[in-house]
Parts: C-alpha cells; structure tokens; sequence
C-alpha cells in the first residue's frame, strides 16, 4: 500500500532581546553557570515575573510579517510539570488565547512558491539547561544552570500540511530567513536559537483520516530535521507494513548515529494542568502598538526577492541568493544603484560573497571595509568598458586591503587605466592584422600562439598595458573574427 | 463527587506527593467531604457568567533593560544542599529512554 | 512614660517620641522584648525567628514609623531573617531579598523585630498547622489565636510591637485578629505589593496590617500602599488617602445583610455585632438591611481557586535549589516525592491535592472553571451590595477562639471558620476586623467591615468609631484609648 505522511512543526524561536522574558536578568549566552540569575528566574519563593515588552513586540512583528490575527487581548497560563531546569516547576506560556493565530509562511520549494498555514505564534520562557550524565564524585548526577532559564521564546505551531521532510526543511530555512530579517533571534539552530519538533503520521493515500502520530524531538539543525523525519516515516513505513500499530510516543533523534530512540510513550503521557496565571494580568496589545509595528515592518524577505526578480530582471536563483540576509539585499540594492542589475547581481554572488567567506566576515565589517557606493563605482566603469574585466578583478583585489576610490587604486599601482581600452583596441587590432600565420594557428585551435600575440601588444604599448587586459581583448577579438 | 484511592494515587503522582497506605483511605474520605462541599456551586445559575478574571488595565509591561536584582552565583547556590562548580546538582536526570 | 513603658505607646506615639530624640531607638525598638515578652513569648510563641543583633543593626531615627517594631509573619521574604512559611520543607532558608512590603516598612523608619508564627505555608485558621508548633491566644492560653497568621496577631495583642505584617488569602489577617482582639486590614487587592510574600493562592493573597490602634493601621497603610513595578497585578495609581480616618462617620451607610447570622454564628459574636452597629448609628450611619449570597458558596469557590493556585506555587518545594531535601534520593522522581512528602505537613499535601484534581484533565471545567464562574457571581453581589451602602458589617468569624486542637482533625470545620471573610478575597475588596469588647468569659468579640475597591478610608473612619466608642475627639493626637490588654490566667 502507499503511504503519505503528514508533519507538522513546533518550532521554537529563542529572541535577541537584552534581558530575560519576565525579569531584567540578561539573556545572553556564554556567562558562568547560574551568575544570570535572580529571584524571580530562579523561581525563589516570593518572587514574581514582569513582561519584558520588547518580547512581545518581537512576536507581533513576527506575527504581522506572516498575517496572523492578533489578539489584542491574550492570556498568559502555567504549564505544570515537575522538570529541575524548570525553576518554578511550571512554564509561564499562552494556551487558550495566544498573540497570534493563523497565518502562513511563504516557502520556496522546487516545484514553486507555496505557503505553509500556521496554527499560532505565542510567546513563553525557556528553561535553563541541564547536562548530565555527569559524576559528582563516586555518583551518577546531572548539573543544572538556570542562565537561560526565562529567556524569551516564541513558539511557533503550523498546521499539519507539510507532505515531505524536504518541505520541512525549507520552511524551517524560510522561517530562519525571516526571523534573522526581523532582527527578533539569530536563529543559529547549533546554538538551540532555533529549535523543532515535529508531530509525524502515516496514512494510506487517498485516505482523510489522520494515522497515530508520534512526536520526534531534537531536531537541531535543518539537515537534522530531514534525516530526522525520513528515518521515522521509514520506520512507521515499515511497521504498518508489517502489520503492527503505531503506538503514540515522543521519540529523541539522535543525530551522530542516525537513530530514533522512544523517549516516552502514552503512559507517561503529561496532564500539564493549564491554567490563567494569576500573576500576570491579560496582555493587552493596543491597536496603536500594532500599527506601530506594522509600520515598522521592512519589506518581508520574499516580496524583496520578487522584486529583486522583475525590478533588476534577475534570476530566480539570484533573487534568492541575494535576499538570504537582510543585510545582503540592501548591499546588493545600494550597489545595484545605477548598474545594470545582472552586473551588480554576477559581483555579489561571486566577487563579494566569496571576499566574505575567505575573510569570514559578517556582511555588517565587509561594507565597512568596501561599502557598496565604493564598488559601485568600479562597476560603472565596468559597464562603461572602461575597465576590462581581468582589471577589473585586480582593481577589486586592491579594493580589499587599501583605502582609495579606483582612479586612485589605479594610478597607485601603476596601470593608465583611464581610457585603457579604448587605447588597447587600435592595438589589438593592428597586431592581428600584421601576424596572420600565428592569428590562422590560433584560429585553428593552437591556442599557445595567443602568447605570442600578447608579447606584440605588450610591446607596442610600451609594457604599460597589463597582460590579462590584453588577453581578454585578443581573445575577443578573434572570437569576433572566427564567427564571422 | 467522591474520590477514590486510584484517583488519589493518579493526583499525588502529579503533584509529586507520597501518600503512606494507611493515609490513603483517610485522604480519600477528607478529600470527597471537600468535594461534596463545592458541590453546592451547582445551585448557583452560572451559566451566562465568564471566569472571573482579571480588570481590564493589562499587564504592565517592563523596557527591556537590564536591573540590578541579579544575584551572585555563589549565593544563588548557597542555598541548595547539592552544588557543586557553579551547578545545582540533582539525581541523573534519565529522559525515560527505550532504545 | 519611661523607656520601660513604651512598648505601650501607638507606633505614631512612639515614632514621634523616636523623632523627637525623647526616646532613644533602642528603648523603642527593644520595648516589647524587655517588657511583655518575658512574661508572655514563652507560652503564647508568636515568634519563630528573633536576632537580637539584627534589631539592633537597623537604628532609624526618621520617617513616619521611625523606630517601631514591626513582627512579621514568616512568609514575608526578610533578608536578615529566615523565611521559613512554618514549613520543614524551608527549614533554614534565608532568601536574599526584601519583600518590597518590607523595604517600605524599613524605609519608613520601621524595624523588623523577628518573624511570626503562622499555618504552614499559610493554610489554617488557627495556627496548629506550624512546624515550629502551636501559639496560643494570650486571652486564653488554651485557646488558638486563629490563623493563619496567628503569631503577628498575638503578639500584637500582648504588646511585643505595636504593628505588624501577616497575610490574608481567606481571611487569615482578619480572623486572628477578630480571635486576639487586635484591629486587623486586608488591603484592596493590588494595593500592597506581593513581591516577597510566598505565594498561596496569587490572585486572593494580600499582605495585612495588625495593630492596636486605627491611627498605626493608617499610617502602615500610607507606607505600604501603592503600586510596584515588581509587582504585575499591584492596581496602578495612588493609593487612596487615608489620613482622615478621624472624619467619623455622619453620612456613611452600613450594610446589614443580617440573613448570613441568623444561624450557625454564636450569639456573643452577634451580640458584639449589633452593639457595633448601634455605636455607627449613634455617631451618624445609617443601616440598610438587605440580603446577602450565603457565605458556603464563597467557601466553595474559595477552597477550589486558593488550592488549584496553590498546588502550582508550591511546584517550586523541590529540593533542588533551597529549602529542605531528602538525603536519600537516587532517582529525581523520588528526590522530589520523599522531599515533598517529608517537607509538607498533612494539610498542605490535602490542599496540594485538592487543587491538583481541581486542575487536572477531565476535571477542570467542573471545578476550577465553575469556581471562577462562581466568583465573578460573588463579585457581582458584593458590587450590588455596594451600591446601596458605603461599608457592609458582618461577622469576622462565626464563633469566639475555638480550643487548640477543636478543629484540627476536621478540615471542612475548620475551612468554614473562614465563612464571612473569604468573601473579600474572592472580591479583592479590602475588609478590616476591629474588636469591640470581650465576651463574658473574658475572649475577644470583633467585628468585620468590609468596603468596595480602594474604599479604606472609609473602614479606617468606622473603626475609629468603634475603637473610641463614637467619640472620635479622642483620637485626636497621641491620646489614643487604652487597648485593652490580655490578662494572663
Ligand atoms: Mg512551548
Ligand atoms: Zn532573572
């Protein structure tokens, strides 16, 4: 029989903001164990949590950015259970009214865009982190640190629509796009900024009804959650197969061994005994604060990248390689400023993505060192074949390491570039025409002959012209030739 | 509403509580006395009414600025009866796992 | 007066003599201890946590309680205290940080003199339920002093301090104090500040004011009250002024829903109640008899929201970071069941439980829901009420002190002696209980009134009236009426 699975993601998102969710403890990563703490993050007996506002802020950002309804008043709830990262053995969370329902998340997918729906957006605490297996002396123990206990989380919920683990992971690499765009969370999923789990059926084709879902959790990075999935459809593929049942279950994937191993089953299951928590009263959200917001909101990542395709007639592919960061996108719009747009598009993609990779720079230290007004103006001279492209490249060389605008660069290192073609061209031409034994062998495929043809254009310019120019233009030149 | 001693069981093993065999029965009896008690909310007409809840002002809400209530590591730990190189320390935390 | 007899004074009396350089701190803040409590603490044991040297490290000489000795109920965070709840499972525990209750109270001049006795974890009415044991109520040694908060009551009413702090989330300020003779304020909800109480049920939890006189309860209410940034559900704005609490009463109208103590209340309790009510009439109130929602169905709803709230605030009891934990737990599951098991007494593992199934799957909408739905309808009828008058009197207990032991064995008994003040809690109103003489065996007869939202001002101008016997002229500066002290038998 066919199968078809059906996924849904819970993914949870772990906000850049300064301080904690409900105390003013900072939520940054990195400090000595248990030394961002304080009564309220540490659940002492008294203490009481406060809203941190730019949480909130940050989920309705999210929340306009793929169309939820937002509620402009919404509830937050305890969620119980007893866990010892968890501070105050419950998790300040939203359960009956969250911030945001609805919406859907533009995804970009071989066969096409398509938009995934959301069930809600709500905001909660992290807990803090526990290691173990660890020994404390002669004893099996595990460790806890409450620093990242209370730092905001958005937990976002889609609908169960995805068919394929490939769809899983590009709405988890969209959805990293987009929170990175909104400036809320740096989502680096190594770093557990971007977490997923995933509720997982099977059911024959053609059928409505769902099948036995288990849960898979720690899937930690996108590859992850690919492989993740693929394993567990293989598996429950294989059980149904044999006839036997899924029984409901939360499994772990393990990542460095490729395996699924069942955390808990039904029996275990929890009763979280959800309710209002009495010490937050509601959230309200005015409508002013929601425009706000929405005025706020830069372009969305994937209008840019449809702009960017019509607008400077773009690739697809470049569209989307250029709107991966926010930063990037405006990088490339700066340089584009006049250019033609596939120019700009072909140096970024190559030229300045690769600078940045060698460099391993963030694109933020790459505009301060080249920022895009400078490059621009090497790429006008570009267009206006005022360079060569081989010089060109050399220019953009020099551009990396010294200060100065091209005409500088130029004279700096020694090369006339001013007019350089136009100059070289008569040249060009005039060794053609007074070597047509060498010009016929390269013609008939002895490419080694362009050497010679090199030295004479060198010769006649004085040695001020440079070799690689003088390449290029020959060789287009006698491909003009050969063609006609 | 009565309550049973599998319903005590179910409820103490949530809220993590012990009740001693002999205790239980007694529990039971305390507990459905109580519950029998609240039972009287029935004769009140509740329909048309929300849960209560909280007045309308919201929940005020906090700039995102760091404070000065944090507390040292050492003394976030002295209070605890196991730590140990800036953990708390508790009994291996083992996830239920069936390979 | 000399130093030896200031532990008489008013907290404004002796705060005034502590500014004026006429006593020194020492004599003000060591009053109690040298005095009555030689006599009195070894019997009635109101105070579970006392340190001499951190009395004496606070040495205030200003603010409105400059010097006064303030006892505070021992689930208010102190810094130089323990906080234990009366609980094992805090046994030891010393948090690292003031209630801002607390830091108001210092910041007004006040100083915390040790920590009172309570219910554990603040569950009781009578104050048996401590790990530290039983106080006593000091107008009848076999007698409870009511609870939860029996310790500040009683040591207010034997004199060791002239104010101090408990806690009311069923009537656990005002039942005591009603039991000890003592005036007693829970505050409208959100007026004073939560941060630093150990919470019970959050949304009905309020810290209280004990004291002798109406003037200390007004001036303890201008230094706590107010919102507090800490505090979420703290009501924004100023708090209402109280500073005219000698206005009398000429123009209030009390209400009288009488159908609430025509049975199951002693007759001394309305006895006290009816001479009360005529001494307001006497002074210019008028009465407005109506009827009034039975107080069973706030006891219902109360013993379903306060335990649901509970058993979540109490979560955080698991050995792992503070407190009490059992030494001998190889697994998690059992670190946190035999902490739990061993660390709670038997009636907070009742209420544990109780508000766990309230919660529980299956069970929340015909418990927790219909409980708040109920409390919304109790709400509305304390709102109708207050529609037509400006202050209800009831009872603040249906019976005089009940002997140590009475009720300990019955917890529905014991839960219906919070009958007439539970009420307020599921309301948030403020409700003050005020003594009006002594039965004829000699125990404390009170009163309770209770106001809408914010209306302390005008429960401070009744229980003038009663505390001076409807001549108000007398409260006029430091000439407060004598309290009328305990006797020991
Ligand atoms: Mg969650
Ligand atoms: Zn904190």
């Amino acid at each position: 029989m066919a199968y078809e699975a059906v996924i849904g993601l819970e993914c949870h998102i772990q906000l850049a903001t300064r301080t904690k969710m409900f105390c003013g403890c900072p939520a940054e990563f990195g400090a000595a164990p248990n030394s961002n703490v304080c009564p309220t993050c540490l659940g002492l007996p008294g203490a009481l949590p406060r809203t941190n506002r730019a949480a909130v802020d940050a989920a309705l950002r999210l929340g306009l950015a793929v169309g939820c309804e937002l509620r402009p008043v919404s509830e937050f709830a305890r969620k119980n259970y007893f866990y010892p990262d968890m501070p105050k053995n419950y998790q300040i969370t939203q359960y009956d009214r969250p911030l945001c329902e609805g919406g859907a998340l533009p995804v970009a997918l071989e066969g096409g865009a398509r938009r995934f729906g959301l069930i809600r957006i709500h905001v909660e605490e992290d807990t803090g982190k526990s290691f173990h297996p660890e020994r404390h002396g002669d004893r099996p123990v595990s460790r806890v640190d409450f620093n990242r206990a209370g730092v905001p989380l958005l937990e976002l919920v889609s609908r169960p629509d995805f068919r394929a683990p490939a769809e899983c992971a590009a709405f988890l690499t969209a959805l990293r796009r987009l929170v990175r765009w909104l400036g809320i969370s740096d989502a680096d999923m190594e770093k557990g900024h971007l977490r997923c789990d995933a509720n997982v059926s099977l059911r024959p084709l053609g059928q409505e009804a769902f099948g036995t879902k288990t849960e898979i959790k720690n899937l930690n990075s996108i590859k992850g959650v690919e492989k993740g999935l693929h394993a567990e459809i293989a598996r429950q593929r294989a059980l149904l197969e044999s006839g036997g049942r899924i029984e409901q279950s939360t499994l772990l994937y393990d990542a460095d061994h490729d395996r699924l191993a069942v955390m808990r089953s039904k029996e275990y299951a929890h009763d979280y005994r959800y309710f209002p928590d009495p010490d937050l009263p509601l959230l309200v959200v005015e409508e002013t604060w929601i425009e706000d917001a929405r005025g706020a909101l830069p372009e969305l990542p994937w209008a840019r990248e449809a702009r960017f395709a019509t607008q400077y007639g773009l690739p697809g592919y470049d569209a989307a390689v250029l709107t991966e960061t926010r930063e990037l996108a405006d990088y490339y719009e700066d340089l584009a400023r006049g250019l033609d747009g596939k120019l700009a598009s072909n140096w970024v993609m190559t030229e300045v993505l690769r600078a940045v990779k060698e460099e391993s720079l963030t694109l933020a230290a790459w505009s301060a060192k080249v920022p895009a007004g400078r490059l621009r103006g090497l790429l006008a001279k570009v267009a206006a074949r005022e360079l060569p492209g081989p010089l060109a490249k050399q220019v953009f060389a020099w551009m990396r390491d010294e200060d100065g605008t091209v005409d500088e660069l130029l004279e700096r290192h020694g090369v006339r570039a001013q007019g350089s073609v136009a100059e070289l061209e008569p040249l060009v031409v005039a060794v053609i025409e007074a070597h047509p034994g060498p010009v016929a062998q390269y013609l008939a495929g002895k490419t080694a002959t362009l050497g010679f043809l090199v030295g004479q254009v060198m010769k006649r310019s004085g040695g001020q012209a440079v070799p690689q120019v003088v390449r290029e233009l020959l060789e287009a030149e006698l491909a003009r030739r050969s063609g006609s | 509403m009565a309550i049973d001693r599998a319903e005590v069981e179910r409820i103490a093993e949530l809220a993590r509580l012990e009740i001693a065999p002999e205790r239980m029965g007694r529990m039971a009896t305390e507990l459905s006395a109580v519950l029998e008690f609240v039972a009287a909310l029935g004769r009140l007409d509740l329909a048309r009414l929300a849960p209560s809840t909280f007045a309308p002002a919201g929940t005020p809400l906090r700039a995102d600025e760091l404070d000065d209530r944090r507390i040292p590591a050492a003394e976030a730990l002295s209070a605890a009866t196991e730590h140990d190189d800036g953990f708390f320390l508790v009994p291996p935390i083992v996830e239920n796992v069936n390979p | 007066m000399s130093a030896p007899e200031a532990w008489r004074l008013s907290a404004t009396a002796l705060a005034a003599r502590v500014r004026g350089g006429e006593l020194a701190v020492d004599d003000a803040v060591e009053a109690g201890w040298r005095g009555p409590a030689g006599t009195w603490e070894a019997e009635v044991r109101a105070v579970v946590h006392a340190d001499p040297a951190a009395r004496a490290a606070a040495r205030p000489r200003e603010g409105p309680l400059a010097g006064v000795p303030v006892l505070v109920k021992d689930n208010i965070c102190t810094t130089d205290y323990p906080t234990t709840c009366a609980s094992r499972i805090l046994a030891g525990y010393r948090p690292p940080y003031d209630a801002t209750v607390v830091s108001r109270l210092r910041a007004a001049g006040a100083v915390v003199v040790g920590k009172g006795n309570m219910d554990e974890f603040a569950m009781g009415s009578s104050t048996e339920y401590s790990c530290y044991g039983p106080t006593r109520n000091p107008y009848d040694l076999d007698r409870v002093p009511g609870g939860s908060s029996g310790g500040p009551a009683a040591a207010v009413a034997y004199g060791l301090c002239p104010l101090a702090l408990g806690s009311d989330t069923g009537g656990s300020v005002r039942q005591p104090a009603a039991f000890c003779g003592v005036l007693g304020l829970k505050p409208t909800y959100g007026r004073f500040s939560r941060y630093g109480l150990v919470a019970f049920g959050s949304s009905l939890d309020q810290v209280g004011i004990f004291a002798r006189h109406t003037g200390d309860l007004a001036a303890a209410y201008a230094a706590l009250a107010g919102p507090d940034p800490l505090d979420a559900t703290t009501r924004p704005g100023e708090a209402p002024d109280v500073s005219g609490w000698r206005a009398g009463v000429t123009g209030l109208s009390f209400g009288w829903p009488a159908n609430l103590w025509r049975e199951g209340v002693d007759p001394e309790v309305v006895g006290g109640l009816e001479e009360a009510a005529a001494r307001l009439e006497r002074s210019g109130a008028t009465r407005v008899t109506f009827d009034f929602l039975p107080g069973e169905y706030s006891v219902a709803a109360y013993y379903l929201v306060a335990t649901a709230e509970a058993s979540s605030n109490l979560a955080r009891f698991d050995g792992v970071r503070y407190g009490f934990r059992h030494a001998d737990s190889a697994d998690l599951r059992a670190l946190y069941t035999r902490t739990r098991s061993e660390g709670f007494g038997p009636e907070v593992q009742r209420r544990i439980l109780l508000g766990t199934y309230a919660l529980s799957a299956g069970y929340y909408d015909a418990y927790y829901l219909t409980a708040q739905r109920a409390r919304t309808r109790i709400r509305e009828e304390y709102r109708a009420a207050f529609a037509r008058c400006d202050f209800l009197m009831m009872p603040a207990a249906p019976s005089l002190p009940f002997r140590l032991g009475e009720k300990i064995e019955d917890p529905l008994a014991m839960y219906l002696s919070d009958i007439f003040t539970i009420g307020a809690n599921l309301a948030g109103i403020p409700g003050l209980s005020v003594p009006v003489g002594l039965s004829r065996a000699g125990l404390p007869l009170a009163v309770q009134m209770l106001g809408p939202e914010d209306g302390e001002p005008v429960l401070l101008r009744a229980a003038a009236v009663l505390e001076a016997g409807g001549e108000v002229a007398r409260l006029e500066g430091e000439d407060t009426p004598e309290f009328a002290w305990p006797t020991k038998r």
